[in-house]
């Protein structure tokens, strides 16, 4: 976390039942994500966003950017699984698994994933029970915010 | 020994012709390669089993018609699997990728001519699986095979059969952890040898009941396939636990390449310092996080901590970003780096022990090592892979790097560990 997120970090709270979506999503159009993964939740708000971290049960962490306009304009993951891309790739989920597959037929072999599109960015990488995955849509990310910023 | 393998000799030609697509009874396709169980340089003690297996980088299995899909930075081998208690109903499959970055065996249904149990849970319901790859994930049934790999035995070895017929209709619990790798072209190889430090492909987790099980194995009646624990020992193994011997680990023996060659030849050694030829001798040992398997990787200052693995399945050095290496991605694919001329860098690897050492490796230009169709090991292979040191098959050139499987006592330590 760097110093310009830590100077704005205003609230960190453990919420029971809190709102939260997908990448692209509306954060109070959905609530399904932490209830899916029944995990805790918690959230911290930075000057141009909220981070909202659901910690599944499985071990999977995952972090949900949203702006202060309510859009989720990134997520993360990281744990010995995937978490449910469905979920947390929302109205993204096709366009990552064709992106996903089309670089399967052209790597000539096995690897990270790796999709940079104008429209969307999914890094997914690691290995067998330790996996880390990074989604965003660049035409979403507040002013300001930077890519090593998601984390 | 003798015998065995002269069976293996005549399982290979009988297969032949039923793997048109895997030419030869070798690792792949290169038709120079031989990987016969058995047959690699070094042997073992003698009076003890041969725990040397070929392994051959090279184009695989894919490469052959109708797919022309030549792989690269691929280790491929083979293995016989056998219906339990048979010595008769038995098939020895090649173009199998030795993966250290998973564990336990996972073969193509359709480069399986031989019939294996099915494994079942309660009310007899056949098992079935959901392997998560970084990519895709693999999905099939869990069936038993006695598994010979050299001089090794696994008997009543757990594996995965994927893509089966049987099993085609996918749970979205399962496609929602990424898309299916459920045939040739999509998995790459015959089948995947996990060999890495992990004892099984999912561990405690799916023991259990609820909201913690992250949903690897299903139970499928004829009413459909509901997420079903698992104990360790029906889970998918890491098959060298299973050996009678030689079972704390492998080492990964391959030669320097320089550029890009059609293939090279290399070994696959069972056990660490069982036998007078698997030593650690002079290896520093790294031990790793047993949790995630990972270590640390320093680069140009910043430690990436927990964040570096060795894995043969990776089929270049997948590692940090354009920004952060000054490289250039490839105007054509975004997943390899393409600097102008081969540049050099070097990192340094620490263990959660406290070892350190330093690793050089270069960068070639992706587009021009893999021009070639006919390459099938490429010195120099690297791409992006933001925050994470993904050391692929090109760390193990020149290299006999060990893995130490968790739990396992070794003269370098109880594993998990690396060494090299």
């Amino acid at each position: 976390m760097n110093s310009r997120i830590m100077s704005g970090v205003l609230v960190m709270l453990a919420f029971p039942f809190t709102i939260s979506a997908s990448l692209g999503g509306d954060v109070t159009s959905v609530q399904a994500d932490r209830a899916k993964m029944q995990g805790s939740l918690r959230t911290t708000s930075a000057d141009s966003y909220n981070l909202h971290e659901i910690q599944a049960s499985t071990g999977v962490t995952v972090r949900e950017y949203v702006s202060t306009a309510g859009k989720v304009f990134a997520v993360t993951w990281k744990g010995p699984f995937h978490p449910d891309l469905r979920q947390v790739l929302g109205a993204y989920f096709d366009q990552y698994e064709q992106a996903a597959q089309a670089q399967i037929a052209t790597r000539r072999g096995r690897g990270p994933l790796l999709i940079q599109q104008p429209g969307l960015v999914v890094q997914i990488s690691g290995h067998m029970k330790a996996f880390v995955g990074k989604a965003y849509v660049p035409g979403m990310m507040p002013a300001g915010v930077h890519v090593e910023d998601i984390q | 020994m003798t015998r065995a393998r002269w069976q293996e000799g005549l399982l290979c030609l009988s297969l032949a012709g039923a793997l048109a697509a895997a030419a030869g009874c070798g690792g792949g396709s290169s038709p120079s390669s031989s990987t016969s169980g058995g047959t690699g340089s070094g042997g073992g003690t003698t009076g003890s089993v041969s725990n040397v297996q070929a392994i051959s980088v090279n184009t695989g299995p894919t490469a052959a018609p109708p797919l022309n899909s030549p792989y690269i930075d691929g280790a491929f081998t083979s293995v016989t699997l056998c219906a339990p208690g048979s010595t008769t109903s038995c098939q020895t499959i090649s173009g199998i990728l030795v993966d250290t970055g998973s564990s336990g065996l996972r073969v193509l249904s359709s480069a399986l001519t031989i019939s294996l149990p099915q494994q079942t849970g309660a009310n007899s319901a056949p098992i079935v699986e959901c392997l998560p790859f970084v990519d895709g994930i693999t999905w099939g049934p869990v069936q038993t095979a006695d598994m010979t790999i050299a001089g090794e035995e696994a008997k009543s070895l757990p594996i995965q059969v994927i893509g089966s017929a049987s099993f085609s209709t996918i749970p979205s619990g399962c496609t929602s952890m990424g898309a299916p790798e459920d045939d040739l072209s999509t998995l790459g190889a015959n089948g995947i040898l996990g060999v890495g430090p992990a004892a099984q492909d999912c561990g405690e987790a799916c023991t259990v009941t609820g909201a913690s099980n992250p949903g690897l194995y299903y139970a499928c009646p004829n009413s459909g396939c509901e997420v079903t624990t698992e104990s360790l020992a029906d889970q998918v193994v890491n098959p060298i636990v299973l050996f009678a011997t030689d079972n704390n680990g492998v080492i990964i023996e391959l030669p320097s390449v320089t550029g890009a060659e059609a293939s090279v030849s290399g070994s696959m050694i069972f056990g660490i310092g069982t036998q007078t030829n698997n030593a650690l001798g002079s290896a520093t040992v790294y031990t790793i996080d047993p949790s995630t398997g990972n270590f640390t990787t320093v680069f140009d200052n910043v430690s990436y901590q927990d964040a570096g693995f060795l894995d043969t399945g990776s089929n270049a050095i997948y590692f940090l970003d354009a920004n952060t290496t000054g490289l250039p991605i490839c105007t054509d694919a975004t997943f390899w780096y393409c600097p102008t001329t081969t540049q050099s860098f070097s990192a340094v690897n620490q263990g959660a022990n406290g070892a350190s050492g330093t690793v050089n490796f270069s960068v070639g230009n992706a587009d021009a090592l893999t021009n070639l169709e006919t390459t099938g090991a490429a010195n120099g292979l690297a791409g992006p892979n933001p925050g994470t040191f993904d050391w692929g098959l090109p760390f193990f050139f020149g290299r006999n790097v060990y893995t130490a499987i968790e739990g396992k006592s070794t003269p370098g330590g109880t594993g998990p560990y690396w060494a090299y």
